[in-house]
């Protein structure tokens, strides 16, 4: 190799790399291939330890390729702006996008084109094509979902999937039953006028536990409304969810919020906001915070497959790119927004795809297999805190209960659809199997469990139902962090009157 | 002749030497620095000060950083405290706020910046819905420490959409706290005391201020000044009428005071400094010893910060009023832009003289001249 130094205006050579007056080693490497190149330049760089840049012109036929690095400052010539050690040959399009095309981030379709050409735009180097070709607004194939075990619950040949534990296992499973018979008697409770309103999880158990089974407790989650299973795994008792809903005095919550609105600072669960998808900006906000404190956790926000049409999905997704903010944004895609099938709600396919429009990494999986959203999450969360960057999932699942309890779905989906997701395509029913056939787990234990969850449930119902509500005091306390002057005077005012017309007040409020 | 001088003064939106040296001899003593600073410099200070004292302060906005702020306001604190703690963000108003909010919910304290209050409509979900409430709806667990800044009202010619105040609109929701600073003391002080606040705050500041230099005191200056929040300012006592302002109509009412005086009639300005929570006390001490009151206000009239003035005088002190409240508010229409219209569509020290004189009986009613 000859070494030639030779300083040179190269701003007119490399347009795209905007230098200024400097030096360049040039090494004669005009009958190399591009392989050795590559090579050479690898182990050059290794000894330098300087990353390589690479440029590549491209002029009608002919080529320019060239890869080039800066040298370390112990090597710098003095009294010169930069030094810079380079290889550099030329080669034919042809070549250079038949065979190396990956390499240098050319678009396939160039190969076909002999006058391939590239022009500098803010936002980076874009070839460009004397063909007009739109990008198709879908493809005819869908992106595939990963899944690891089938209807029956027996895994994939050739399923990669994280290895699940016995104890872990059973306790996602166990999570999952819970989940279900909780959901099934508070929302009878509703029916039968104990409590206002509830909102089931029913069909989305395997998200809910699997998930919170991958995360670490000291991931904040930003849930929409349809994750209490989450709580549940990080250990809010029965108990705890009945006081939320019944608004008693041992509701952590002060009975302010209405049912389905949890909210636990010490299980890391953010509580629950109506309006939809506004968690999202704000889960990219608490993971930014995470980043800057250096913390080993993500925030881990929700939303539905109706949310991601609201604006503040485009506003968290964007800007949780753009900062490098750790969060992993989870769509349970159900097919369902109140009566809104998803056919109305958007006209891409599903949800995974935005991810990439945002520049974030997505993946669409199976909602309803419990080992494949664990191992999906498990393996997200690990690439979120390890880059320091959002990651989407898409978890395609059936919402089988109602909306609400304000709402009867049979009115805009037919019944026997709904049967068939809450059977045949029970997530449930297919982890079971796959649990009772590695032999941990019985039929007697199953109804010894559902036995006991439903008295558990049961009584916890009771006791709440006849627990004292919030105290009076509560009204007016947390409007902010102080009372403020003009609520002392109305709670004093307030207390007055009731001392004045006590038959007047009610019975049930604790003073 | 200085009458006639100080009515030009009136109409230009810039301070003058002239208006500064009324300005002065109006004031109440400071304990003399002879430092003067523009409500800029003042609010520069303020964040200089308060994110060199506490890390978890951040700023947060469009052009905040890079471009030293829209209005200056961020200038040279990229440079100083680096692009982790200065964002500039692209432009989503919805994102930025609700970023702040999530920042906030786990104990940063940002300081998120609106071009002008006027695009904060994009994100008014997240500061109502979520900054405002979520003390409130978590019991305690979940408390929002944010500041939302930003230019507020009407500055000059720049149409509708860019001239509302917004003071109404958010001194109506409970768990916010909103301020309308006035001079660079003003500016300084709340701005300080917002930030240290584990409360939501959203922070009014008046485009026109921005280059108006205020004398500040050397308490101001040092770095632990803090005002309260919810404590009016008497800045021009008098006996015989009140008259409530905020933000750029203070000085307009002080105007106004000079001109009344001439005419014998003494008015006490209140600045109100705090828009939630007002100082009624402040007010209604003010109106028991004047007997009158003309509110002042540069946004729309109804449900205005005046409105709820005029209410709360009456319940409070009704049997000291000698006369019908006046509400001085800016017309009931969309900003106009031509700068004729413009000029007809805010208060001007005129009204503010005319009103007065009414409430004192020194000339006939609005109804009566109609």
């Amino acid at each position: 190799m000859h070494l030639l130094v030779f300083k040179i205006c190269c701003s007119s050579v490399f347009p795209s790399l905007k230098i200024h007056p400097l030096s360049l080693f040039f090494l004669n490497s005009e009958q190399q291939t591009i392989p050795t190149l590559i090579s050479n330049m690898n182990l050059l760089a290794n000894i330098l330890k300087q990353p390589i840049r690479k440029s590549v012109l491209i002029h009608h036929r002919s080529c320019r390729l060239t890869l080039f690095a800066k040298l370390p400052e112990s090597l710098q010539l003095p009294a010169v702006n930069d030094t810079l050690f380079c290889f550099s040959l030329s080669t034919t399009a042809h070549t250079l996008l038949s065979q190396h095309a990956p390499l240098f981030d050319l678009q396939e379709q160039d190969a076909h084109n002999v006058n391939v050409q590239s022009i500098d735009f803010p936002g980076g180097r874009v070839t460009f094509t004397p063909q007009i070709k739109f990008i198709s607004e879908s493809t005819d194939k869908r992106v595939p979902c990963y899944r690891v075990l089938d209807d029956d619950g027996y895994p994939f040949a050739g399923s990669r999937s994280e290895q699940v534990d016995k104890e872990t296992a059973l306790k996602m499973y166990k999570s999952m039953v819970t989940l279900q018979i909780m959901d099934h008697i508070f929302y009878e409770a509703q029916r039968q006028g104990r409590i206002s309103f509830y909102m089931t999880s029913m069909g989305e158990e395997a998200i809910n536990i699997a998930t919170a089974a991958a995360l670490s407790p000291d991931d904040i989650i930003l849930p929409q409304y349809r994750e209490p299973g989450i709580l549940l795994w990080r250990g809010f008792t029965i108990e705890e969810f009945a006081n939320q809903l019944f608004g008693t005095k041992n509701d952590a919550g002060k009975g302010r919020q209405m049912p389905v609105h949890y909210g636990s600072k010490k299980h890391n669960f953010v509580t629950v906001s109506s309006p939809i998808a506004t968690q999202l900006p704000q889960a990219a906000g608490i993971a930014y915070s995470l980043k800057m404190d250096n913390k080993e956790a993500c925030a881990v926000a929700f939303t539905g497959d109706g949310g991601t049409s609201e604006g503040d999905f485009h506003a968290g997704l964007n800007f949780a790119a753009v900062m490098e903010a750790p969060v992993l944004f989870i769509c349970r895609n159900n097919g369902w927004a109140i009566s809104t099938p998803i056919s109305d709600q958007f006209r891409s396919d599903g949800v995974v795809v935005k991810g990439q429009a945002y520049g974030i990494r997505s993946i669409r999986i199976d909602g309803n297999d419990t080992l494949a959203v664990y191992s999906a999450i498990r393996a997200a969360r690990e690439m979120v805190i390890r880059e320091q960057k959002p990651i989407l999932v898409e978890a395609l699942t059936y919402r089988v209960g109602h909306h609400s309890t304000s709402d009867d779905s049979t009115k805009y989906r037919p019944l026997n659809e709904i049967e068939y997701w809450k059977t045949a395509r029970n997530p449930l029913g297919r982890y079971r199997k796959w649990v009772q056939r590695n032999g941990w787990w019985t039929d007697e234990e199953e109804t010894e469990l559902r036995g006991s969850i439903r008295k558990q449930v049961m009584n916890a119902i009771q006791v709440a139902d006849k627990t004292e509500k919030p105290s009076l005091k509560e009204l007016f306390t947390d409007v902010y962090d102080r009372l403020p002057l003009n609520l002392h005077e109305q709670e004093k005012s307030l207390r007055e009157t009731i001392k004045r017309h006590e038959q007047d007040f009610p019975a049930d409020v604790p003073l | 002749m200085l009458g006639v001088l100080r009515r030009k003064v009136a109409c230009k939106a810039n301070a003058s030497a002239l208006e500064q040296g009324i300005r002065v001899a109006a004031s109440r003593a400071f304990s003399s620095s002879g430092k003067e600073m523009t409500v800029r410099e003042a609010l520069n200070s303020a964040l200089d000060e308060e994110m060199s004292a506490d890390p978890k302060v951040f700023i947060m906005g469009e052009e905040v950083g890079e471009y030293q702020g829209a209005y200056k306001i961020s200038k040279g604190l990229l440079e100083k405290y680096g692009p982790e703690r200065v964002l500039d963000t692209p432009i989503t108003e919805a994102g930025f706020a609700g970023i702040g909010v999530g920042a906030a919910y786990y104990g940063l304290r940002p300081v998120i910046e609106f071009m002008t209050f006027n695009f904060s409509m994009q994100a008014i979900d997240h500061i109502i819905n979520s900054a405002a409430k979520s003390n409130y709806m978590s019991a305690g667990q979940i408390s929002v420490p944010i500041v939302f800044r930003g230019p507020n009202g009407a500055a000059a010619g720049v149409g509708a959409q860019h001239s509302q105040c917004y003071a109404a609109w958010y001194g109506s929701c409970p768990g916010l706290k909103v301020l309308a600073p006035y001079s660079s003391e003003d500016a300084r002080g709340l701005l300080k005391a917002a930030i240290r606040d584990p409360d939501p705050v959203v922070f009014l500041e008046n485009e026109l201020l921005y280059g108006e230099s205020f004398p500040v005191s050397a308490e101001a200056l040092d770095s632990s000044f803090c005002l309260p929040i919810g404590k009016a300012k008497i800045e021009r006592e008098g006996k015989d009428v009140t008259i409530t302002a905020f933000s750029k109509m203070v000085g307009y009412a002080l105007q106004a005071a000079e001109i009344l005086a001439k005419d014998g009639i003494s008015a006490e300005v209140i600045n109100l400094r705090s828009i939630r929570p007002l100082d009624r006390s402040t007010i209604n001490a003010s109106v028991r010893k004047t007997n009158r009151l003309v509110t002042l206000e540069e946004g729309f009239p109804q449900h205005g910060v005046g409105a709820e003035i005029c209410a709360s005088v009456l319940e409070d002190s009704f049997e000291y009023l000698d006369a019908a409240v006046e509400r001085i508010a800016g017309a009931d229409v969309p900003m106009p832009y031509a700068a004729n219209l413009e000029r007809m569509a805010v208060p001007q020290v005129d009204d503010i003289v005319r009103a007065a004189k009414r409430a004192c009986y020194r000339s006939s009613s609005l109804a009566a001249s109609a």
